[in-house]
């Protein structure tokens, strides 16, 4: 069947990124101004969002490869719920070493992404369907783990999550005249570190690039001599590491594990993508537009914690109307867009 | 339910082959665990035995999979928000009831039609984004998805200290709401059932009498030949996702009787995915075109039979979805195409040895 | 192998289930010649692409190519390339979301000592690339989404060259193109023969063959007619190898089965002026009256199908009026286009008529469901009564009307999409190539069912590429070249050779 559809490549992405970017100074700029006295201007708020987001920033990441490659992974927020519970299981119950535990889940996350990679790329199902029994197997599973919270009290794990690095600028004096240096935990280090690795992948790599030509259109990266199933599956194995290194990294910050972990933590990230120009079909996407459309979901939470009268609530609804927002636009676009040709 | 005579039974046992031998199956699984599962006694004056139970709250599951079936019939998607859209139409009817003792805020019937609007509208919602706007179905519904719920909870708000405050769990405590989940007096079978039992033969009429199940079949198989035909896929399909709306609705409206409460949190909990799961047991190709009702709703029965084994077993709630998930995974890999091909492939393979080896 | 060979094919055969799709074909390519492939549908021209590029594996056969000393089998696409082979097709193969010189360059992109892509090489290796096949002042960091179809052709083409390739195929590359971007791709295309790169142009464009071929090779039913230089085959005698027939034969043998006069005191059944559909058919009038047959002809690809969607609404016509019985008919979609009262049984039967799993029955009454509207279902009784009598009528074979259509035999399976209109009572019926794919006796069959059915006073156009079918049926002839209609045909003109004449154009001899 021959696709007259055409897809925009968005000149080399860098128009929709400047709209994303601009977006997010708009908003923080708006923060600025209202929330002036809660305090919003102070660095030590930004990087408030870093700490608290940095696992989205990691699953974001990989959800951006996955939607590049032309699939979707529904499944990391199970992951990530689940990964956290292994953790906690792992060092309160079992005893395991810090370290070893953070082995043991990381490689829990390649196998499954391994195994979810393999039904998608080699027995050729849906990728939703596939991610989809994923989510409801690791939150079955978790709740397998324990159906009570458990809290670590390792103290090597929280050694590294409570730590604070001192960032030497955009400190602020406090009441007692005291200097206060703003402080990030190794979390978002650790999220930064995964997000520059991806945009490296991305960039220079054979494997990057091969994603984002079998995310444009299979059938040509198929003629063009591209193992698509290949790239598919290791897609999923990367992804299925990025989804438990973004657990490790939100356990940091909860430093505890219960059932109802990160549920629609999946929505955020793929919102993230999404409003950071990746389009759904595939094929476009870049992980730094990923990580403004985090701040931009940081900031909209922030907003509404600042403002205090509206109920948390209105940050799942916000962001899911900015999605709908976006989606909509980017399938006007393309209809528009085949118009045209036609 | 197949819309064509009782003649060719070849057919119509292959299509509602798995269905009939997966629910076999899990009633002998459930028998050999529970000796008394066959076992039906009246007590207190209503029906009562496990067979019972099992159809009883498989009604909500039985409504939601005749609404997912004409869905994936029709746009060869999946409409993952039901759970969430049942819980928005719960909200929204518990809300406007109120939690007098002695009368309903608003008509039951208004609070009843307000609940099935709520799931119109939600249907549209995700059939204009898949019919007009051709976004993948999966994706399109993501979006209610994840804010169905939160909507829910914002409905679900009481007074407190004279302010609003939602995320609360909205009670009504008029006996007479209890009926709908439960039972009416002197009548001895669960209204639930009753009320799935309609909702079904409703169903089998609307795409028997009309011309409706014939379209929805022809534009899933093949979408070019039906607009060449004269059929308008659009509709059709807009159609398929504002009836899954409703049936969401409804379910959510039985789910809220059963517990005189709407919970945004728990009603319709993972049903999306027994929804998905009982569609694909009756038969039902997860790549459109020919469907049957009749095989989504036994495949309705069995998951809630086996639900009810697993809980037998000693399985929680919670962890009830990951023996669903390796299921769902199981039965759409053998439907696959491309396992069919691994198959001809072995099979020629095994043919062309034994050429050899004779 | 002669030096200036390029590329030689011997004794090809291919055979597929059923069908024997390649029989004892010869094929030499030249260097630095631009060499036509031509032939109707069904005749083998897709298959022997796909032979020499490795998607299918050749029964029998010797291929051989320039600086490779033994024959060469191709198991890939990827093999092919190798041995300096490279194809262009019509659905430009490449990435419209990469950039232009990363499309040239995938799958072997210039790495430096890290591994890592070297943007800067690739982007400049592409201009050069691009230079090559005549392509200047293209910014190859942009994607290519946003270039038209005629440049990700030539895109398409550098990377082929790139690849160092000693035959180029074009397949089809025209189609989508206007004047001007043809007048550019030929430009791409002698540059490339001034290289001594061998190109093989697939096509069914006569007027482009005549303009930029050096030679032409004509297949027929998978077997070689013969290879020409282009100046020792006149127009007509192309059309007369491509079609079969040979022009000598003078005797014009129309065989009528009963005398048809104009009946130029009929009613209008359906005119249109200046209806166009953007890319695939030009402005055209046409204007048919009660009771006549009229037949569309042309090489394949000329637009006989076109022109029959834009006047049924299958496509959306872009610009010009219909009238459909004196009353304008606008921007109509089929299912108008049926209540008004036309019928229309599509080219292509697998991938637009036929519903796979339903039953015949209801592929039966399906059209007929469609103009009664949703809410008023044809009763049971109704319904079994319609298939039973057209089942008879058309000599369905089938053991049940329950029967899903897909089991049925090709043959039976255009009876039932007859049949399916046939229901619906139309005054206006448009048969575009029904008596393709069928076997000799249903073939009869059908034609002397729509003989019938005019003799009954219905309207009907009728598409076809087999002449002789044609002018036993139809009482005129429309004429069809290039996406245009060039002609018309009347009674006293319908022999063949005046048709073929027509279909052929520009000089006769």
């Amino acid at each position: 069947m021959k696709n007259n559809i055409i897809k925009k490549g968005f000149g080399g992405n860098s128009f929709l990124l400047f709209v994303t970017i601009a977006m997010f100074l708009m908003m923080y700029g708006i923060g600025l101004t209202l929330f002036h006295e809660q305090g919003f201007g102070t660095m030590q708020t930004f990087l408030n969002m870093l700490i608290d987001n940095a696992g989205l920033i990691v699953a974001a990441a990989g959800m951006t490869l996955v939607l590049i490659a032309g699939g979707i992974d529904i499944s990391i927020g199970s992951v990530v719920g689940l990964v956290c519970m292994m953790l906690a299981d792992l060092m309160q119950n079992k005893g395991v070493d810090a370290m070893i535990a953070i082995a043991i889940v990381l490689a829990f996350g390649i196998i499954f992404g391994a195994a979810q990679g393999w039904l998608i790329a080699y027995l050729r199902l849906q990728p939703f369907i596939v991610t989809l029994a994923g989510m409801f197997f690791c939150r079955g599973l978790t709740a397998m783990v324990s159906v009570d919270q458990i809290a670590i009290a390792n103290p090597t794990f929280l050694g590294i999550a409570q730590s604070n690095i001192k960032i030497l600028f955009g400190a602020t004096v406090n009441k007692r005249g005291k200097l206060l240096y703003p402080f990030v935990h190794p979390n978002v280090i650790i999220a930064l570190v995964a997000i520059f690795a991806v945009w490296y992948v991305c960039k220079y790599t054979k494997f990057g690039r091969s994603l984002f030509a079998v995310g444009g259109n299979e059938q040509s990266a198929l003629l063009m001599g591209i193992n698509v199933r290949k790239t598919k599956f290791l897609t999923y194995v990367l992804n299925g590491f990025l989804a438990a290194l973004a657990g490790l990294v939100f356990c940091l910050n909860t430093t505890s594990g219960f059932v109802e972990q990160a549920r629609g933590f999946e929505m955020e990230a793929i919102a993230s993508a999404v409003i950071g120009g990746t389009l759904l079909t595939g094929g476009v996407g870049t992980v730094v537009g990923t990580f403004f459309g985090v701040l931009i979901k940081a900031t909209i939470e922030t907003f509404i914690r600042c403002d205090g009268t509206l109920s948390s609530w209105w940050n799942k609804i916000v962001l899911s109307a900015l999605l709908c927002f976006f989606i909509v636009l980017q399938s006007i676009f393309v209809i528009w867009r085949a118009r045209k040709k036609s | 339910m197949t819309t064509r005579m009782l003649r060719p039974r070849d057919i119509f046992r292959q299509q509602l082959f798995l269905p009939i031998f997966a629910l076999c199956l899990m009633l002998v699984v459930n028998f050999i665990v529970t000796p008394t599962f066959f076992n039906i006694s009246i007590k207190n004056g209503v029906l009562y035995g496990y067979i019972i139970d099992i159809i009883n709250r498989a009604s909500e599951l039985i409504i939601l999979a005749v609404g997912m079936t004409l869905v994936v019939a029709s746009s060869k998607g999946t409409d993952i928000s039901v759970g969430a859209v049942s819980a928005l139409a719960a909200a929204v009817c518990v809300r406007l009831l109120g939690s007098s003792y002695d009368a309903y805020a608003v008509p039951l019937i208004l609070a009843f039609l307000a609940c099935l609007s709520a799931g119109v509208l939600c249907g549209a919602f995700n059939g204009f984004l898949v019919a007009k706007l051709k976004i993948q179905p999966m994706v399109a519904t993501l979006i209610l998805f994840t804010a169905g719920r939160g909507i829910a909870q914002l409905i679900s708000a009481r007074e407190i200290n004279e302010k609003m405050v939602p995320g609360q769990i909205l009670y009504v405590r008029m006996e007479h709401f209890k009926r709908f989940g439960g039972f009416f007096p002197h009548v001895v079978i669960p209204t639930p059932v009753f009320i799935a039992l309609g909702f079904v033969l409703l169903t089998w009429f609307i795409l028997n009498k009309t011309a409706l199940g014939l379209y929805i079949k022809s534009v899933g198989i093949n979408q070019k030949a039906g607009r060449l035909v004269g059929l308008n896929s659009t509709m059709i399909i807009f159609f398929c996702y504002v009836f899954c709306g409703v049936c969401a609705s409804l379910a959510g409206f039985i789910s809220s009787s059963r517990i005189y409460s709407s919970d945004a949190n728990n009603i319709g909990l993972n049903m999306e995915l027994d929804a998905i799961l009982a569609v694909a047991l009756g038969g039902n190709s997860l790549a459109g075109g020919k469907f049957s009702i009749a095989g989504s709703v036994i495949g309705a029965i069995t998951i809630q039979a086996l639900t009810t084994s697993l809980y037998a077993m000693g399985v929680t709630a919670d962890q009830l979805p990951v023996y669903k998930a390796i299921v769902v995974v199981l039965i759409v890999a053998i439907q696959a195409d491309e396992f069919k091909r691994w198959k001809a492939a072995y099979r020629l393979h095994r043919k062309m040895a034994k050429g050899v080896a004779e | 192998m002669d030096d200036s060979v390029v590329l030689s094919m011997k004794k090809i055969n291919m055979t597929f289930p059923g069908v024997k799709a390649l029989s004892d074909v010869d094929f030499t390519l030249r260097k630095g010649e631009i060499h036509a492939l031509m032939g109707e549908n069904g005749a083998g021209k897709s298959t022997l692409i796909k032979v020499l590029t490795g998607v299918h594996t050749m029964d029998s056969g010797e291929i051989h190519i320039s600086g490779v000393r033994n024959a060469v089998i191709n198991h890939s696409p990827k093999d092919a390339q190798r041995v300096g082979i490279s194809t262009v097709y019509q659905e430009v193969n490449l990435c419209a979301n990469l950039s232009v010189a990363e499309n040239i360059f995938v799958g072997r992109h210039p790495l430096n000592a890290l591994r890592g892509v070297r943007w800067g090489e690739m982007n400049r290796k592409a201009r050069e690339a691009l230079a090559n096949v005549g392509l200047e002042n293209i910014d190859v960091t942009k994607s290519l989404g946003e270039y038209s179809v005629a440049i990700q052709q030539m895109v398409a083409i550098a990377r082929a060259v790139d690849f160092n390739c000693k035959a180029l195929i074009l397949d089809e590359p025209t189609s989508s193109l206007d004047e001007y971007e043809v007048a550019k791709l030929f430009l791409c295309m002698r540059k490339l023969k001034e290289k001594g790169v061998g190109i093989i142009f697939v096509t069914h464009f006569l007027e482009q063959v005549y303009e930029v071929c050096d030679a032409i090779t004509v297949l027929r039913n998978g077997e070689l007619v013969g290879r020409f230089d282009i100046k020792d085959l006149p127009r007509v005698q192309l059309v007369a190898r491509m079609l079969g027939h040979e022009f000598d034969d003078l005797a014009a043998i129309r065989v009528p089965d009963y005398e048809r006069l104009a009946q130029t005191s009929a009613p209008e059944i359906i005119r249109a002026i200046g209806l166009s559909h953007e890319g695939t058919i030009k402005p055209f009038d046409i204007e048919i009256r009660k009771g006549e047959v009229v037949g569309l002809t042309g090489l394949l690809g000329s637009g006989r199908s076109e022109l029959a969607r834009a006047l049924y609404g299958a496509d959306q016509p872009d610009t010009g009026e219909l009238f459909f019985k004196s009353s304008p008919l606008k921007a109509h979609e089929p299912i108008d286009a049926i209540k008004a009262g036309m019928a229309y049984l599509p080219e292509d039967r697998k991938e637009e008529s036929i519903i796979g799993e339903l039953s015949i029955r209801e592929n039966l009454v399906i059209a007929l469901q469609a103009k009664t509207g949703v809410f008023r279902l044809l009763p049971m009784a109704r319904q079994n009564e319609l298939a039973d009598k057209y089942i008879k009528a058309l000599r369905i074979k089938t053991p049940s009307p329950e029967t899903p259509i897909n089991q049925l035999s090709g043959g039976n399976q255009q009876k039932v999409i007859i049949g399916r209109w046939l229901i619906t009572n139309p005054e206006f019926l448009i048969l575009d190539e029904p008596t393709r794919g069928i076997d000799v006796g249903t073939k009869t069959e059908i034609q002397k069912l729509i003989l019938s059915l005019a003799g009954e006073g219905m309207t009907i156009m009728f598409i076809s590429s087999e002449i002789d079918e044609m002018l036993r049926t139809v009482n005129r002839l429309c004429v069809l070249r290039d996406g245009m209609k060039v002609g018309e045909l009347n009674n006293v003109d319908l022999d063949r050779p005046k048709v073929m004449a027509a279909i052929a154009g520009g000089k006769t001899i």
